[in-house]
Order: structure tokens, then sequence, then C-alpha cells
């Protein structure tokens, strides 16, 4: 079986980027990730746009950034999962690439969410559940994770003090993350004092709208070997989904789509939890990551709250998550984030995280959720 | 009319609308298909199970136990005149679940989870067109029903 692998990769500044357009944003990760990889625009046949339309007043987003990249008349189409859009747009080119079709493909995750006023956002967060029979409620998004939160912590004891940790700990490493919309360390008390969204949250169990882009070169083994001698391969994807309503989830303390792409992605690359070195997780609320431990098998169930109590998450810990800063510190562009993930754990894999590597990493994962779970996508990379 | 059902409706368009209609007559209905005789709340009018279009409403008790709640103090547009609003996550002793705002005869200070609750079928007093909803509250909570 042929491999496909990751040969460049490039990561612009998140946060609020009131000072580009949204392929301007793409233009900055693209550019980055052609020098990284030391190849010319030519050599790429294809593109997968990863990005969620509904935030830009541009549509159909793919025009605009092949046109300003200078890719056309090159393939390219736009992958979207919600918050999942990145890593869709991964597996998208994994497949174009393993099909055949194409030999090298670049995966252009950009979101531009602030071009949205404070009105337009509300409203659509306001149709973010299912909406003939929970968003007339006025569900928002935080208020879904909240419930998991909610259930989490009465059927295991997670704690306020263990969401918060969470947040403590991506702030630290976002601190660190050149790249990170907030690059400030916070303390359990800061967290704990902040403003209420939806009980049990408060401001710093979310994570923060951002404009951004990433980019990662794919190509073929073939191709890999000639352009790179650093190529990082992703040998393991899982991707399932799971009810867009709460009202018909099998269970509210786990997300099962979760749990069913790590036991493919897992599979397929012939590894099981104790051999990823490093993640990245999704982190869009703190529960969501203490959830990620549980179902990447990082822990039992039930223990997720524990496990970040004992730092067993950060770098030195049993399984560093997210020392990127993840979606909380280092801001979620939604459409973006998936790429992003993947272009930190190739950095992690290269060895070239700088204060941030996770020492003989040589086997890493992505976990990336789509909603609140109705989608997710898991993957494993190898150094070799 | 389906457009009657909550503050603000995104879906006036459904087979199953008629629930709006039995809703502000008092009635919370389910869904039973008529080949296979699945029941599922809320009601779809294709079966999940035998894949039938051919499906009855069913009444439903309105009693269930509490799954999870949020307070939600960020509200989306259409609601922030209500905020901060309680939503609550109930699974219902007919089967299916619902979300739904929790009433005035439980106080925040009372919400347990796993705890009994009645779903109450509740009309929208103070807005002019007709809106229906639904709360949740004690258990042995009555209201008005019209005849079905």
């Amino acid at each position: 079986m042929t491999r496909v692998g990751i040969v460049g990769i490039g990561h612009g500044r998140f946060g609020r980027r009131s000072d580009a357009t949204v392929q301007e944003l793409a233009f900055e990760a693209f550019r980055d990730a052609l020098a990284d990889a030391a190849i010319d625009r030519q050599e790429i046949d294809a593109a997968v746009i990863a990005a969620v339309p509904e935030y830009h007043k541009q549509r159909s987003l793919t025009g605009v950034i092949m046109e300003y990249l200078g890719l056309n008349p090159r393939s390219a189409w736009l992958t979207e999962d919600a918050c999942a859009s990145g890593s869709a747009a991964v597996r998208t080119a994994w497949m174009a690439i393993r099909s055949g079709l194409h030999d090298v493909v670049a995966v252009i995750g950009a979101q531009k969410m602030t071009e949205l006023s404070t009105p337009e956002i509300l409203a659509l967060m306001g149709r973010v559940g299912e909406v003939q029979w929970e968003s007339i409620f006025g569900t928002t998004f935080p208020g879904y994770y909240a419930m998991l939160a909610r259930r989490h912590m009465h059927d295991y004891g997670t704690t306020k003090e263990q969401l918060a940790a969470v947040a403590v700990k991506n702030h630290y490493y976002g601190a660190r993350n050149k790249n990170a919309m907030f690059q400030k360390e916070i303390t359990i008390q800061k967290a704990l004092s902040s403003p209420p969204v939806a009980s049990p949250f408060q401001v710093f169990d979310c994570c923060a709208n951002a404009d951004g882009a990433a980019v990662v070169i794919m190509a073929s083994e073939e191709r890999a070997r000639k352009i790179s001698d650093k190529t990082i391969w992703l040998d393991g994807l899982g991707s399932a989904t799971t009810s867009m309503s709460l009202l018909r989830r099998p269970t509210l303390v786990s997300l099962p789509s979760a749990v069913e792409a790590a036991r493919q992605a897992y599979k397929m690359a012939g590894v099981g939890p104790d051999d990823i070195k490093v993640a990245d997780v999704h982190d869009c609320f703190t529960i969501a990551e203490i959830l990620a431990y549980e179902d990447l098998g990082f822990c039992e169930h039930g223990q997720g709250g524990k496990f970040i109590e004992e730092r067993q998450s950060y770098i030195g810990g049993k399984h560093p998550v997210n020392v990127d800063g993840g979606l909380k510190a280092k801001g979620h562009p939604i459409g973006t984030t998936g790429v992003s993930m993947t272009t930190e754990i190739v950095k992690q894999l290269r060895g070239q995280a700088g204060e941030r590597q996770v020492e003989g990493a040589d086997v890493g994962l992505t976990h990336n959720v789509g909603g609140n779970g109705q989608y997710c996508f898991v993957h494993v990379f190898k150094k070799e | 009319m389906f457009s009657w059902f909550g503050k603000v409706n995104f879906t006036p368009h459904t087979k199953v609308g008629r629930f709006a209609d039995y809703l502000k007559d008092g009635h919370l209905m389910g869904s039973k298909c008529n080949s296979c005789g699945h029941t599922d709340f809320p009601p779809r009018a294709d079966c999940p199970e035998c894949l039938s279009g051919e499906f009855e409403y069913s009444e439903w008790s309105g009693r269930g136990k509490l799954m999870t709640y949020t307070r939600i103090d960020a509200a989306p547009t259409g609601f922030q005149d209500m905020g901060p609003y309680l939503i609550g996550l109930v699974e219902l002793e007919e089967g299916g679940r619902l979300v739904a705002w929790f009433g005035q005869s439980i106080p925040e200070s009372e919400i347990e989870l796993d705890m009994d609750l009645q779903v109450v079928p509740r009309v929208f007093d103070e807005i002019e067109e007709i809106k229906v909803y639904y709360t949740l509250e004690k258990p042995g909570t009555t209201w008005k029903k019209a005849p079905a």
C-alpha cells in the first residue's frame, strides 16, 4: 500500500485580523507552505479548501482563493463539516492522492469569522443546533457543551476546577506559540472568576471566534520522497458521525463519533492510544478536551478530570495534548482548525516545535470535532 | 401550522405540522407508524425502522426525567429579551426526548439531574400572533386541554 505524506506546512497568525481579507490570510499560510516544502506552485495539481462559508460575505470562497493564490486552472473543491472542515479536507486530499487522480494536493484552511457583525454572529449562533426542535428554545453552542459538561460532572464527579485546569494548560502553551490569538498565561482563579456564558461554563471555558489560515501540502509516497526528506506520513484515518440533535444522542458523557473515528484510525495505523506521543484535540470548550482524553483512550471514561488535574496532558505527562495552545488559546477559525492541528503535529514529529517540543515524538494524532460531536475525524501521523 | 411552534420558528414547513395545532390545544403528540407501530418523539413522518411514510399522532403524558440542563447567559438573536433562561433536556416516559425551558414552578436552586418533571404545553401570552411552546414543571402540574 502506497502512503500519503505531508511535505509542506504553513500557518498564519490567528486572531482578529482586521488587516486582511480571507484570501490574503490564505496567501500568508500558502507562501509559508511552499517555502517549507521548497516546491514551486506549478507542482501542485489540486487544492481542497476548508471553510465554513456562512461566515463570509464572499460566496463560493474557493473561487477567490484559487485566483488570489495563482492556482488557476487547477482543480479545486470545498469541504464543509462545521468545525471539522479542516480535517475533512485533509481526508479528501488523502483520497484524491490514493485514488491516483492527483499527486500533490494543497489543503487550504481559511476562515474570517470577524467579518460578520455581532448581531449577525448571534443570529448564526442561534442556529447551531437542530433548528426544528431545539434552536426554538434559544439553545447555543456553549449551551450544548455545557449540558454535556453538567452530565459528566454529575456522573463522574468532574469539577469546575478540573475544567478550568484545561484552560490554564492551553493558555500556558498558547503563551509560547507566536501564532496564537491569546499569548498570555492565566490562573485557575482568573478562569473561575470570569463572566458566566452557559452554566457551568464561564468565559474561560470557551474558545474564541478567530480569523486565520493554515495550509498543508500533501503528496503521494513517490512524489513525497522526491520533494522532501522530512515527510510526515498520514497512516491512520478515522471518520464518523453522530446525531445532530441531543434528542437522539446515544450518550451525553462521550462523543460517539470520536470513539468510532479513533477506533478506525488506530486500526488503520496499526497503533494504540499508548503509542501516541503528542496530540492536538478539539478543545472548543474545556469539557471537550476532557471528553477527548477519554474518547481517544488516553484514560478511562470518567477519568478525564483527574487526567488534567495530574498534569498528564502537559509535556512530560503521559500524553501531551494541545501543546500549541489548542483552540482555547490559539483561537478557533472554524474551517482552518483541522489544518492548523495537522501543521502542529507535523512540526512535533519533525522535531521543529522549539520550546514546545515533545521529545521523542514519533507518532502523533489529531482529533477534530464538528459541531457538538456531529462529525469527528481522527488522524494518526508517523515520522517513518 | 408548525410556524406557531417556538418563539422563533425556523422550519414552518414540515410533514408533522399539526404537532403545533395539538400543542395549542394542550396535547403533546408523538408519532406512531401505521405500518410497524414504531413510536417517536419528536414526531416523525417517516419511520426510521420500516421506512413507511404513513403515521398517526399519539398523545404523550409529558412525564419525564431531567437528563441535563444549562442556564444560558449569553443569548442569541430572538432570545435576548428573555435571558438568562434555563434549558433542560428531558427523557420522556413514553420514549424520546425534548428540550424546553424551565417554568416558574421550579427555581434554579431546586434543579437536580434525574429529577421527575412534567412537560406542560404553553401559549405565549405576550406575543400577539399564536406562538406555542412547552415548559418543564413540577410533577402534578395541570393545564387546560381542549378536546382532541
